[in-house]
């Protein structure tokens, strides 16, 4: 369950952050999140869950973005989203694929309420 | 709690021994502060009056790596590795595929020649770090409790502890599981994943991100193909469809068929 250790260093920013800026109460934290990235996006959201006792962000709401995958033929620089298979270009028929999208491991933003 | 090698959690400290140590903690010297009994009392008595259109609400932009830290931990032991010219290999693979043996054989192979050294991560036991022990070459022992994966602040412990040689190849013989330790780099120069012929070729489809990862695939146990369904030329294939760029060798670490190519491989590393 690498999935906690993800979560505690989502905590960890997050709260970082919200103190930076003063914040009284974070509202929504944003994460992009491949579907490459070997991410369980359950197990995530469960690991959340347990990873926010305590802190901050008690009552926050994660909107987790799913990143599609998204590769580009080095061959003749076509992008298309690969199959199950991870089969070869369909312009080329080349096997030379090179992911530009989907391994995504990012906080993107807060929202919070600031103190008065 | 410490979130990147979990030391701060309560029954479940990161353990790291040579063989034949029995005081498990001495090396455990972290002292980043833990703030275990924040007192969180919730008195901001939030009187539910004020109308909610929420003025002082603000979007903040932080577009910040989750796995920062642990990358930055990654870099800070690579130029350590540098600096003293040692070679880390990272090999990866699911529980049982054959890191340990094909360590011991790799070793008995190189050792005339190179200096080496290992690090041994397990979720509990001292038995892989007792086995490379037993070949006379410097070992530690990761023992990460309930943790699935080997991070870069354990191999900075670890490296501390084993201070492995000047222009030595260093062997890191991850915790056995195909997903969770390719999100963690450790710092090393090269990562392997190694596969046996018993477990399917279909492996590289299924956990894509740790071959996509990886510069290197074995697959191991190639004695036991007459006994098994295991189909060689799609197995490479799937392996090389997933990352193009993978370097393969098939062997046996039981018979040592094959095992010359990757001696090879090992021999001309060079940091
Ligand atoms: N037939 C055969 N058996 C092998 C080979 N390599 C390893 N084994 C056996 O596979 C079993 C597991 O080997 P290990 O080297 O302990 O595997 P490991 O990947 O280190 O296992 P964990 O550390 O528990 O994840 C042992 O019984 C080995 O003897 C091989 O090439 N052929
Ligand atoms: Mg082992
Ligand atoms: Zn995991
Ligand atoms: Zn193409
Ligand atoms: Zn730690
Ligand atoms: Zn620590």
């Amino acid at each position: 369950m690498h999935e906690l250790s993800i979560a505690m260093s989502i905590v960890d920013i997050a709260s970082r952050k919200a103190d930076e800026a003063s914040a009284e109460k974070v509202t929504l934290v944003e994460l992009d999140i491949g579907i490459m990235s070997g991410i369980e996006f359950i197990s995530l959201e469960f690991a959340l869950s347990v990873a926010v006792k305590d802190s901050i962000l008690e009552g926050t709401r994660f909107k987790i973005n799913r990143i599609e995958p998204l590769c580009e033929c080095s061959s003749c620089n076509h992008l298309y989203t690969p199959g199950q298979d991870f089969g070869a270009c369909p312009e080329c028929g080349k096997q030379e694929i090179e992911f530009i999208r989907g391994k995504e491991l990012q906080i993107k933003s807060l929202l919070i309420d600031q103190k008065e | 709690m410490c979130d990147t090698c979990g030391c701060g959690q309560e029954g479940n400290p990161v353990r790291i021994s040579r063989p034949g140590e029995t005081d498990l903690h001495q090396d455990h010297s972290h002292n980043h502060d833990h703030d275990q009994n924040n007192s969180h009392t919730h008195d901001s008595v939030h009187s539910h009056d004020h109308s909610h259109d929420h003025p002082h609400q603000k979007m903040i932009r932080i577009e910040e790596d989750i796995l920062g830290k642990n990358n930055l931990l990654a870099s800070r032991n690579s130029g350590f590795f540098e600096a003293k010219d040692i070679v880390a290999l990272n090999l990866m693979s699911s529980p049982g595929s054959g890191k340990t043996t094909l360590l011991e054989r790799t070793i008995e192979a190189v050792k005339e020649s190179r200096k080496l050294a290992v690090i041994e991560g397990d979720q509990q036991t001292m038995n892989d770090a007792e086995r490379i022990h037993r070949t006379g070459v410097p070992v530690v022992q990761i023992n990460t409790g309930n943790g699935c994966h080997l991070d870069a602040e354990m191999i900075h412990r670890a490296v501390k502890k084993l201070d492995p040689p000047q222009e030595s190849i260093l062997f890191i013989e991850n915790v056995g599981n195909l997903v969770c330790p390719s999100l963690f780099e450790l710092g090393e120069k090269s990562r392997i994943v190694i596969i046996s012929v018993t477990e399917g070729d279909d492996k590289p489809l299924k956990y894509p991100t740790m071959f996509q990862q990886a510069q290197v695939c074995i697959i191991n146990k190639i004695d036991l193909l007459p006994y098994v369904d295991f189909n060689m030329e799609k197995a490479r294939e799937n392996a090389l469809a997933v990352n193009p760029k993978l370097e393969l060798f098939e062997l046996s670490a039981k018979t040592g068929e094959g095992m010359d190519h990757w001696i090879q491989w090992i021999l001309t590393r060079e940091p």
